[in-house]
Protein backbone atom coordinates (compact mmCIF):
# COMPACT_ATOMS: atom_id res chain seq x y z
CA UNK A 1 0.00 0.00 0.00
CA UNK A 2 1.12 3.30 -1.40
CA UNK A 3 0.82 6.24 0.99
CA UNK A 4 0.74 9.46 -0.39
CA UNK A 5 0.02 12.62 1.53
CA UNK A 6 -3.19 14.51 0.07
CA UNK A 7 -1.17 17.70 -1.03
CA UNK A 8 0.88 15.80 -3.36
CA UNK A 9 -2.09 14.13 -5.47
CA UNK A 10 -3.18 15.41 -8.41
CA UNK A 11 -5.91 17.30 -9.48
CA UNK A 12 -9.45 14.57 -10.10
CA UNK A 13 -7.33 11.88 -8.44
CA UNK A 14 -8.93 9.99 -5.62
CA UNK A 15 -7.59 9.13 -3.05
CA UNK A 16 -8.71 6.71 0.47
CA UNK A 17 -7.81 8.71 3.70
CA UNK A 18 -5.41 6.40 5.89
CA UNK A 19 -4.23 8.61 8.42
CA UNK A 20 -4.57 12.09 9.53
CA UNK A 21 -1.37 14.01 11.51
CA UNK A 22 -3.27 17.13 12.14
CA UNK A 23 -3.42 18.71 15.85
CA UNK A 24 -6.24 17.81 17.78
CA UNK A 25 -8.53 20.44 16.82
CA UNK A 26 -7.95 20.15 13.41
CA UNK A 27 -8.47 17.12 13.34
CA UNK A 28 -11.47 17.37 15.34
CA UNK A 29 -12.85 19.52 12.54
CA UNK A 30 -11.89 16.90 9.68
CA UNK A 31 -13.38 14.33 11.42
CA UNK A 32 -16.78 16.74 11.75
CA UNK A 33 -16.70 16.96 8.08
CA UNK A 34 -16.68 13.37 7.64
CA UNK A 35 -12.88 12.69 6.84
CA UNK A 36 -12.18 9.51 8.37
CA UNK A 37 -10.34 6.60 7.82
CA UNK A 38 -11.17 4.90 4.35
CA UNK A 39 -13.08 8.10 3.22
CA UNK A 40 -12.74 8.83 -0.60
CA UNK A 41 -11.37 12.15 -1.24
CA UNK A 42 -10.75 13.93 -4.64
CA UNK A 43 -9.17 17.53 -5.36
CA UNK A 44 -11.06 18.96 -7.70
CA UNK A 45 -10.46 22.65 -7.66
CA UNK A 46 -6.81 24.44 -7.56
CA UNK A 47 -6.41 27.75 -6.38
CA UNK A 48 -5.69 30.82 -8.46
CA UNK A 49 -2.74 31.01 -6.09
CA UNK A 50 -1.81 27.47 -5.52
CA UNK A 51 -3.35 27.17 -1.80
CA UNK A 52 -5.77 25.79 -0.66
CA UNK A 53 -6.88 23.11 -2.69
CA UNK A 54 -10.83 22.43 -2.70
CA UNK A 55 -11.45 18.39 -2.61
CA UNK A 56 -14.63 16.76 -3.07
CA UNK A 57 -15.82 14.39 0.25
CA UNK A 58 -18.95 12.38 0.93
CA UNK A 59 -20.72 14.68 -1.50
CA UNK A 60 -19.70 18.32 -0.33
CA UNK A 61 -16.78 20.32 -1.19
CA UNK A 62 -14.26 21.43 1.37
CA UNK A 63 -11.07 23.65 1.40
CA UNK A 64 -7.99 22.59 2.83
CA UNK A 65 -4.80 24.26 2.87
CA UNK A 66 -1.67 23.03 2.13
CA UNK A 67 -0.39 23.48 5.40
CA UNK A 68 -3.31 20.56 6.37
CA UNK A 69 -3.16 18.57 3.40
CA UNK A 70 0.25 17.62 3.96
CA UNK A 71 -0.49 16.22 7.51
CA UNK A 72 -2.56 13.36 5.86
CA UNK A 73 -2.10 10.66 4.15
CA UNK A 74 -4.18 8.92 1.02
CA UNK A 75 -3.63 5.74 -0.92
CA UNK A 76 -4.76 5.49 -4.56
CA UNK A 77 -6.54 2.43 -5.99
CA UNK A 78 -4.93 1.30 -8.88
CA UNK B 1 -19.22 17.32 19.53
CA UNK B 2 -18.88 21.49 19.71
CA UNK B 3 -15.82 23.29 17.82
CA UNK B 4 -16.86 26.93 18.76
CA UNK B 5 -18.62 28.67 21.61
CA UNK B 6 -22.04 29.12 19.49
CA UNK B 7 -21.75 25.48 19.46
CA UNK B 8 -20.99 24.88 23.06
CA UNK B 9 -24.13 27.51 23.73
CA UNK B 10 -26.70 25.53 21.58
CA UNK B 11 -25.41 22.04 23.26
CA UNK B 12 -26.22 23.09 26.49
CA UNK B 13 -29.14 24.10 25.41
CA UNK B 14 -30.21 20.86 23.57
CA UNK B 15 -28.68 19.14 26.77
CA UNK B 16 -30.49 20.90 29.39
CA UNK B 17 -32.59 23.64 27.87
CA UNK B 18 -35.58 20.81 28.59
CA UNK B 19 -36.90 21.93 25.54
CA UNK B 20 -40.37 20.31 24.51
CA UNK B 21 -39.03 19.53 20.75
CA UNK B 22 -35.88 19.57 18.81
CA UNK B 23 -36.29 20.71 14.99
CA UNK B 24 -33.25 19.41 13.44
CA UNK B 25 -32.80 21.50 10.03
CA UNK B 26 -30.66 19.66 6.91
CA UNK B 27 -29.94 20.29 3.55
CA UNK B 28 -31.50 17.76 1.49
CA UNK B 29 -28.77 18.35 -1.36
CA UNK B 30 -26.04 16.57 1.22
CA UNK B 31 -28.00 14.48 3.63
CA UNK B 32 -25.01 12.53 4.54
CA UNK B 33 -23.20 15.02 6.28
CA UNK B 34 -26.22 16.62 8.14
CA UNK B 35 -27.15 13.47 9.30
CA UNK B 36 -23.89 13.29 11.12
CA UNK B 37 -25.41 16.00 12.97
CA UNK B 38 -29.11 14.47 13.14
CA UNK B 39 -27.31 11.10 15.24
CA UNK B 40 -25.06 13.54 17.14
CA UNK B 41 -28.77 15.14 18.60
CA UNK B 42 -30.62 12.04 18.80
CA UNK B 43 -27.97 10.77 21.83
CA UNK B 44 -28.88 13.60 23.75
CA UNK B 45 -32.76 14.22 23.59
CA UNK B 46 -35.85 12.22 22.20
CA UNK B 47 -38.06 14.31 21.00
CA UNK B 48 -36.97 15.29 17.47
CA UNK B 49 -38.29 15.90 14.37
CA UNK B 50 -35.90 16.18 11.23
CA UNK B 51 -36.92 18.64 8.70
CA UNK B 52 -35.59 18.08 4.80
CA UNK B 53 -35.20 21.55 2.95
CA UNK B 54 -34.00 22.48 -0.14
CA UNK B 55 -36.43 19.53 -1.67
CA UNK B 56 -36.38 21.69 -4.70
CA UNK B 57 -32.75 21.77 -4.76
CA UNK B 58 -32.32 18.58 -4.87
CA UNK B 59 -34.67 17.73 -7.05
CA UNK B 60 -32.76 19.89 -9.55
CA UNK B 61 -29.78 17.54 -8.83
CA UNK B 62 -31.54 14.89 -9.41
CA UNK B 63 -31.41 13.45 -5.80
CA UNK B 64 -34.57 12.01 -4.66
CA UNK B 65 -35.27 11.51 -0.89
CA UNK B 66 -37.35 8.60 0.70
CA UNK B 67 -38.54 10.75 3.20
CA UNK B 68 -40.74 7.72 4.83
CA UNK B 69 -37.82 5.38 4.67
CA UNK B 70 -35.65 7.96 6.65
CA UNK B 71 -38.22 8.23 9.38
CA UNK B 72 -38.66 4.80 10.11
CA UNK B 73 -34.93 4.17 10.25
CA UNK B 74 -34.12 7.59 12.61
CA UNK B 75 -37.46 6.51 14.35
CA UNK B 76 -38.38 10.28 14.42
CA UNK B 77 -41.00 12.36 12.55
CA UNK B 78 -39.02 13.53 8.87
CA UNK B 79 -40.85 16.52 7.19
CA UNK B 80 -39.97 17.45 3.32
CA UNK B 81 -40.46 21.24 3.07
CA UNK B 82 -39.46 24.14 0.51
CA UNK B 83 -38.50 26.94 2.53
CA UNK B 84 -40.05 29.31 0.06
CA UNK B 85 -43.37 27.58 -0.06
CA UNK B 86 -45.58 28.74 2.68
CA UNK B 87 -47.72 25.46 1.73
CA UNK B 88 -45.08 23.27 2.53
CA UNK B 89 -44.26 24.32 5.78
CA UNK B 90 -47.42 24.17 7.51
CA UNK B 91 -47.13 20.78 7.53
CA UNK B 92 -44.12 21.19 9.37
CA UNK B 93 -45.76 23.12 12.23
CA UNK B 94 -48.71 20.67 12.32
CA UNK B 95 -45.82 17.79 13.03
CA UNK B 96 -44.00 19.96 15.61
CA UNK B 97 -47.49 20.42 17.25
CA UNK B 98 -48.31 16.73 17.59
CA UNK B 99 -45.06 16.12 18.78
CA UNK B 100 -44.93 18.84 21.55
CA UNK B 101 -48.29 17.32 22.47
CA UNK B 102 -47.84 13.79 22.71
CA UNK B 103 -49.67 12.95 19.70
CA UNK B 104 -46.68 11.63 17.96
CA UNK B 105 -43.71 9.80 19.99
CA UNK B 106 -40.58 9.98 19.01
CA UNK B 107 -38.45 6.18 19.54
CA UNK B 108 -34.73 7.39 18.12
CA UNK B 109 -32.93 4.52 16.66
CA UNK B 110 -29.38 5.99 17.74
CA UNK B 111 -25.80 5.17 16.42
CA UNK B 112 -25.02 1.35 16.96
CA UNK B 113 -21.38 1.80 18.07
CA UNK B 114 -19.04 -1.45 17.37
CA UNK B 115 -18.84 -3.84 20.59
CA UNK B 116 -15.66 -2.03 21.50
CA UNK B 117 -16.97 1.27 22.42
CA UNK B 118 -20.09 -0.67 24.00
CA UNK B 119 -17.54 -2.73 26.14
CA UNK B 120 -16.04 0.45 27.18
CA UNK B 121 -18.94 2.64 27.94
CA UNK B 122 -20.75 -0.91 29.71
CA UNK B 123 -18.04 -0.72 32.54
CA UNK B 124 -18.55 2.87 33.32
CA UNK B 125 -22.38 3.54 33.03
CA UNK B 126 -23.56 1.70 35.82
CA UNK B 127 -21.80 4.37 37.93
CA UNK B 128 -22.84 7.19 36.37
CA UNK B 129 -26.74 6.23 36.29
CA UNK B 130 -25.80 6.12 40.21
CA UNK B 131 -24.67 9.07 40.70
CA UNK B 132 -27.14 11.33 38.11
CA UNK B 133 -29.93 13.03 39.26
CA UNK B 134 -33.30 11.95 38.12
CA UNK B 135 -34.02 14.45 35.31
CA UNK B 136 -30.85 13.92 33.56
CA UNK B 137 -30.64 9.71 33.58
CA UNK B 138 -31.85 10.05 29.93
CA UNK B 139 -28.58 11.77 29.37
CA UNK B 140 -26.30 9.40 31.08
CA UNK B 141 -25.12 7.28 28.34
CA UNK B 142 -23.78 10.29 26.67
CA UNK B 143 -22.35 11.73 29.56
CA UNK B 144 -20.85 8.55 30.01
CA UNK B 145 -19.17 8.82 26.78
CA UNK B 146 -18.05 12.21 27.23
CA UNK B 147 -16.18 11.14 30.51
CA UNK B 148 -14.47 8.55 28.77
CA UNK B 149 -14.29 10.93 25.66
CA UNK B 150 -12.44 13.28 28.70
CA UNK B 151 -13.29 16.63 26.84
CA UNK B 152 -12.71 18.86 30.04
CA UNK B 153 -14.94 21.62 29.01
CA UNK B 154 -17.88 19.91 28.34
CA UNK B 155 -17.43 17.73 31.42
CA UNK B 156 -17.57 21.18 33.57
CA UNK B 157 -20.26 22.01 31.80
CA UNK B 158 -21.75 18.97 32.48
CA UNK B 159 -20.99 19.29 36.13
CA UNK B 160 -22.61 22.83 36.43
CA UNK B 161 -25.86 22.23 34.91
CA UNK B 162 -26.50 18.49 36.89
CA UNK B 163 -24.35 19.67 39.90
CA UNK B 164 -22.75 16.22 39.98
CA UNK B 165 -19.34 15.60 40.75
CA UNK B 166 -18.01 13.87 37.45
CA UNK B 167 -14.61 13.82 39.23
CA UNK B 168 -14.81 11.44 42.10
CA UNK B 169 -12.97 8.31 43.39
CA UNK B 170 -15.15 5.45 41.66
CA UNK B 171 -15.20 7.11 38.38
CA UNK B 172 -11.47 8.26 38.48
CA UNK B 173 -10.60 4.42 39.29
CA UNK B 174 -12.72 3.10 36.58
CA UNK B 175 -11.24 5.48 34.00
CA UNK B 176 -7.93 4.38 34.69
CA UNK B 177 -9.05 0.62 34.33
CA UNK B 178 -10.98 1.30 31.15
CA UNK B 179 -7.31 3.59 30.23
CA UNK B 180 -5.17 0.28 30.73
CA UNK B 181 -7.45 -1.76 28.69
CA UNK B 182 -7.55 0.21 25.62
CA UNK B 183 -4.36 -0.75 23.08
CA UNK B 184 -2.55 2.25 22.18
CA UNK B 185 -3.83 2.44 19.08
CA UNK B 186 -7.93 2.54 19.95
CA UNK B 187 -8.76 6.33 20.04
CA UNK B 188 -11.82 6.30 21.56
CA UNK B 189 -13.18 9.67 20.42
CA UNK B 190 -11.92 8.66 16.54
CA UNK B 191 -13.85 5.43 16.25
CA UNK B 192 -17.09 7.08 17.96
CA UNK B 193 -17.15 9.95 14.82
CA UNK B 194 -16.27 7.31 12.43
CA UNK B 195 -19.02 5.07 14.09
CA UNK B 196 -21.46 8.35 13.84
CA UNK B 197 -20.21 8.82 10.17
CA UNK B 198 -20.32 5.13 8.75
CA UNK B 199 -23.88 4.97 9.89
CA UNK B 200 -24.77 8.56 8.36
CA UNK B 201 -23.40 7.29 5.20
CA UNK B 202 -24.99 3.79 4.92
CA UNK B 203 -28.33 5.85 6.05
CA UNK B 204 -27.97 8.25 3.28
CA UNK B 205 -27.16 5.49 0.63
CA UNK B 206 -29.97 3.59 1.43
CA UNK B 207 -32.64 7.12 1.36
CA UNK B 208 -31.30 8.90 -1.62
CA UNK B 209 -31.10 8.06 -4.97
CA UNK B 210 -29.59 9.81 -7.63
CA UNK B 211 -31.17 10.40 -11.53
CA UNK B 212 -27.95 12.32 -12.40
CA UNK B 213 -24.78 10.48 -12.33
CA UNK B 214 -22.56 13.45 -11.79
CA UNK B 215 -25.76 16.36 -10.68
CA UNK B 216 -23.04 18.64 -9.83
CA UNK B 217 -21.19 18.66 -12.88
CA UNK B 218 -22.21 22.32 -13.63
CA UNK B 219 -21.31 23.45 -10.58
CA UNK B 220 -17.77 21.96 -10.68
CA UNK B 221 -17.93 23.44 -14.47
CA UNK B 222 -18.95 27.75 -13.25
CA UNK B 223 -16.24 27.06 -9.61
CA UNK B 224 -13.44 25.94 -12.21
CA UNK B 225 -14.10 29.36 -13.73
CA UNK B 226 -14.38 31.19 -10.74
CA UNK B 227 -11.27 30.28 -9.65
CA UNK B 228 -8.82 29.60 -12.60
CA UNK B 229 -5.53 31.30 -12.64
CA UNK B 230 -6.21 33.73 -15.67
CA UNK B 231 -10.20 34.63 -14.79
CA UNK B 232 -10.72 34.24 -10.98
CA UNK B 233 -9.10 37.92 -10.24
CA UNK B 234 -10.55 39.93 -12.61
CA UNK B 235 -13.79 38.29 -12.33
CA UNK B 236 -13.60 39.01 -8.49
CA UNK B 237 -12.54 42.57 -9.45
CA UNK B 238 -15.29 42.90 -11.84
CA UNK B 239 -18.24 41.76 -9.56
CA UNK B 240 -17.00 43.71 -6.75
CA UNK B 241 -16.64 46.63 -8.91
CA UNK B 242 -20.07 46.66 -10.28
CA UNK B 243 -21.27 46.36 -6.68
CA UNK B 244 -19.21 48.95 -5.63
CA UNK B 245 -20.36 51.15 -8.71
CA UNK B 246 -24.32 50.56 -8.12
CA UNK B 247 -23.77 51.13 -4.48
CA UNK B 248 -21.73 54.98 -5.01
CA UNK B 249 -24.01 55.95 -8.27
CA UNK B 250 -27.50 54.38 -6.87
CA UNK B 251 -27.31 55.51 -3.83
CA UNK B 252 -27.13 59.82 -5.02
CA UNK B 253 -30.24 59.93 -5.67
CA UNK B 254 -32.59 58.77 -2.55
CA UNK B 255 -29.53 60.92 -0.78
CA UNK B 256 -30.65 63.64 -2.47
CA UNK B 257 -34.42 62.98 -2.12
CA UNK B 258 -33.61 62.12 1.62
CA UNK B 259 -32.01 65.16 2.25
CA UNK B 260 -34.80 67.89 0.30
CA UNK B 261 -37.49 65.53 2.96
CA UNK B 262 -35.13 66.31 5.51
CA UNK B 263 -34.70 70.23 5.25
CA UNK B 264 -38.36 70.32 4.54
CA UNK B 265 -39.21 68.54 7.72
CA UNK B 266 -36.60 71.41 9.47
CA UNK B 267 -38.12 74.12 8.07
CA UNK B 268 -41.68 73.66 9.28
CA UNK B 269 -40.17 72.68 12.58
CA UNK B 270 -38.57 76.27 12.75
CA UNK B 271 -41.97 77.56 12.48
CA UNK B 272 -43.37 75.23 14.96
CA UNK B 273 -40.83 75.98 17.06
CA UNK B 274 -41.20 80.09 15.93
CA UNK B 275 -44.98 79.53 16.66
CA UNK B 276 -44.55 78.42 20.17
CA UNK B 277 -41.52 80.74 21.18
CA UNK B 278 -39.25 78.50 22.23
CA UNK B 279 -35.95 80.69 23.47
CA UNK B 280 -33.45 80.37 20.49
CA UNK B 281 -30.77 78.61 22.47
CA UNK B 282 -32.79 75.42 22.82
CA UNK B 283 -34.08 76.11 18.99
CA UNK B 284 -30.32 76.04 18.36
CA UNK B 285 -29.37 73.06 20.07
CA UNK B 286 -32.26 70.84 18.88
CA UNK B 287 -32.75 72.26 15.62
CA UNK B 288 -29.62 72.85 14.12
CA UNK B 289 -27.47 70.91 16.98
CA UNK B 290 -29.52 67.58 17.24
CA UNK B 291 -31.61 67.22 14.26
CA UNK B 292 -29.51 68.67 11.47
CA UNK B 293 -26.70 66.32 12.74
CA UNK B 294 -29.01 63.02 12.78
CA UNK B 295 -31.05 63.66 9.32
CA UNK B 296 -27.59 64.31 7.80
CA UNK B 297 -25.62 61.41 8.40
CA UNK B 298 -29.07 59.28 7.95
CA UNK B 299 -29.28 60.91 4.41
CA UNK B 300 -25.91 60.23 3.68
CA UNK B 301 -24.91 56.81 4.77
CA UNK B 302 -29.03 55.13 4.62
CA UNK B 303 -29.18 54.82 0.84
CA UNK B 304 -25.50 53.22 0.22
CA UNK B 305 -25.81 50.85 3.06
CA UNK B 306 -29.16 50.03 2.39
CA UNK B 307 -27.85 49.04 -1.42
CA UNK B 308 -24.51 47.65 -0.22
CA UNK B 309 -25.85 45.21 1.83
CA UNK B 310 -28.55 43.35 0.09
CA UNK B 311 -26.51 43.04 -3.02
CA UNK B 312 -23.89 41.54 -0.91
CA UNK B 313 -26.14 38.93 0.74
CA UNK B 314 -26.68 38.51 -3.20
CA UNK B 315 -23.46 37.10 -3.75
CA UNK B 316 -23.55 35.47 -0.63
CA UNK B 317 -26.67 33.31 -1.27
CA UNK B 318 -25.09 33.11 -4.70
CA UNK B 319 -22.35 31.42 -3.10
CA UNK B 320 -19.37 33.60 -4.74
CA UNK B 321 -18.54 34.72 -1.01
CA UNK B 322 -17.28 31.37 -0.02
CA UNK B 323 -15.07 30.98 -3.63
CA UNK B 324 -13.62 34.39 -2.96
CA UNK B 325 -12.44 33.27 0.50
CA UNK B 326 -11.34 30.46 -1.43
CA UNK B 327 -9.42 32.78 -3.85
CA UNK B 328 -8.43 35.02 -1.48
CA UNK B 329 -7.84 32.39 1.33
CA UNK B 330 -3.62 33.15 0.86
CA UNK B 331 -3.49 36.80 1.31
CA UNK B 332 -5.90 36.15 4.25
CA UNK B 333 -2.92 33.78 5.86
CA UNK B 334 -0.72 35.78 5.64
CA UNK B 335 -2.37 38.73 7.16
CA UNK B 336 -3.54 37.02 10.18
CA UNK B 337 -1.06 34.33 10.70
CA UNK B 338 -0.21 35.58 14.33
CA UNK B 339 -3.99 34.82 15.33
CA UNK B 340 -4.02 31.71 17.91
CA UNK B 341 -7.55 30.83 16.13
CA UNK B 342 -6.10 30.16 12.47
CA UNK B 343 -5.66 26.54 13.45
CA UNK B 344 -8.91 25.96 11.73
CA UNK B 345 -8.80 27.09 8.43
CA UNK B 346 -11.10 24.55 6.98
CA UNK B 347 -14.49 26.17 5.37
CA UNK B 348 -17.38 24.62 3.39
CA UNK B 349 -18.01 25.52 -0.10
CA UNK B 350 -21.51 24.29 0.09
CA UNK B 351 -23.37 23.92 -3.48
Amino acid sequence: MLLFTLDSLPLNYCGIVKNIRCAPNTKRRLLDLGLVKDTKITPILNNPMGDPVAYEIRGSTIALRKEDSKLIDVTINL
Amino acid sequence: MSNSEEEEIARDFLCFGDAQATLVIVDATCLERNLNLVYQILEITNNVIVCVNLLDEAKKKGININLKLLSKILGVPVVGTVARKKKSLNNLISVMYKVCSGTIKCSPNPVKYNDDIEKVVSKLLPIVTNILPKQYLYLSKWITMKIIDGDKKILSSIENFTSTNLHSASIVKVLENINLDISTNFSFRDSVISNIIATAETVALKVCSFEKENYNLRDIKIDKILTSKSLGFPIMIIFLGIIFWITIVGANYPSELLSKLFSYIQEKLVLLFDFLKIAPWLKGVLIDGMYKTVSWVVAVMLPPMAIFFPLFTLLEDLGYLPRIAFNLDKCFKKACSSRKASSNYVYGIWM
